[in-house]
């Protein structure tokens, strides 16, 4: 089955990978600016990574097939340090222009501290500033529930904000509930033991239902699945549940969020008989 | 808390049939694994705040009161929302320990 991975740290992955999922039914990748996992030693390291972001892994992934966009962002993970994520702001109107740039992300939390909300709340002004769509990171584990909570808080209390434009991630069961119920999108990211596997991603869906869920690989450095998203079809086959409704999950809502974003598109299938 | 009664299209019997084997094993490595804790070379974690959270998980499974996972969940988060002044570590542990 086709599928959108609307999180997939690329940079991160072997062009094997990037087969792979071709192989698996792939269309598209949208990959957000995260941490690194260490700490960068500058602005001009970030030149660097947003370059390959709107560049190199475009290309990688069209000899695959794969449509390739990309989020801008100082990443959570690095916003404890203010003046760095000034420094990093200022570098990212630019990209903001690039033709497969879709919005900032993932912007969010990760420890919950002043300086990472202070961050945050910078990159909503910028994307607020520049039309943009928003993909957000929840932190991880224990502080999951109450860097979400956090975090929807925030981003009700803004009245620039509409929430079908805004992608809270990594939901969790104590978490899809206030994500969902305040009208944002959400993900489920589909990691093999620190997020959700896609038995419980099934769960949560079979509970909530399929509106404004996506799931995702968020393939990256760690411990991670490139072909998450096909284990999840097959999955869902296992348990009872239709084509029409994996394909929506899978295919349909991606899409759906993501074209809010003039600058969204598939792969062309038309293939060059064609256009003969 | 929202019903989600027969919101699994499969049965009882079907979900049994088709994962009990991968949860089974679940059981045994949990198992194994408390085991291995009481067979270690030093007993000198007994009362760490992960393990105080799995026994407490623990409980929450054979209670009987449903909306497990959720709870579960809820018994390894932070619940406390007031920011931190300042970071003091990139990575979480996997559990709140309530007494730090």
């Amino acid at each position: 089955m086709e599928y959108v991975d609307l999180h997939a740290h690329m940079v991160s992955r072997t062009t094997d990978d990037y087969r792979a999922m071709a192989m698996s039914g792939c269309v598209a990748v949208t990959e957000p600016a995260f941490w690194a996992g260490y700490d960068r030693p500058g602005a001009v390291a970030f030149v660097d990574y947003f370059d390959r972001l709107v560049d190199f892994e475009p290309r990688r992934a069209a000899q695959y097939g794969i449509a390739h966009h990309t989020w801008m962002c100082l990443n959570p993970k690095e916003a404890e340090d203010r003046a760095l994520t000034r420094e990093v702001l200022k570098l990212i109107p630019a990209y903001l222009e690039r033709p497969t740039v879709l919005g900032i992300g993932e912007i969010g939390l990760n420890r919950v501290t002043r300086n990472e909300l202070a961050g945050f709340k910078d990159h909503v002004d910028l994307a607020m500033a520049h039309d943009q769509l928003i993909h957000i990171h929840t932190p991880h584990l224990e502080d999951k529930w109450k860097g979400t909570k956090v975090i929807v808080d925030t981003l009700v209390a803004d009245a620039r904000v509409q929430p079908q434009r805004v992608m809270v991630d990594h939901a969790e069961e104590h978490t899809v509930e206030m994500i969902l119920g305040n009208g944002f999108w959400t993900g489920l990211t589909l990691y093999p033991v620190t997020k959700v596997p896609p038995g419980r991603a099934i769960d949560i869906i079979e509970m909530y239902g399929p509106e404004r869920v996506c799931v995702a690989s968020a393939c990256d450095w760690g411990d991670s699945r490139p072909l998450a998203v096909a284990e999840l079809v097959l999955e869902m086959r296992r348990r009872g549940h239709g084509d029409a409704l994996i394909r929506r999950i899978v295919y349909e809502n991606p899409i759906e969020f993501l074209s809010q974003s003039p600058k969204f598109a598939l792969p062309d299938r038309a293939g060059v008989v064609a256009a003969r | 808390m929202t019903d989600h009664a027969a919101t699994s299209p499969l049965t009882q019997r079907e979900l049994i049939e088709g994962w009990f084997m991968e949860h089974r094993v679940q059981v045994l490595d949990l198992a194994a694994f408390l085991d291995r804790l009481e067979r270690a070379r030093e007993l000198d974690g007994e009362d760490d705040f992960r393990m105080r959270s799995v026994r407490a998980a623990l409980a929450i499974l054979t209670d009987g009161e449903g909306d497990r996972v959720r709870r579960v969940q809820m018994v390894f988060s932070d619940p406390d929302t007031t920011l931190l002044d300042s970071l003091d570590r990139k990575s979480a542990f996997g559990a709140h320990d309530a007494e730090a």
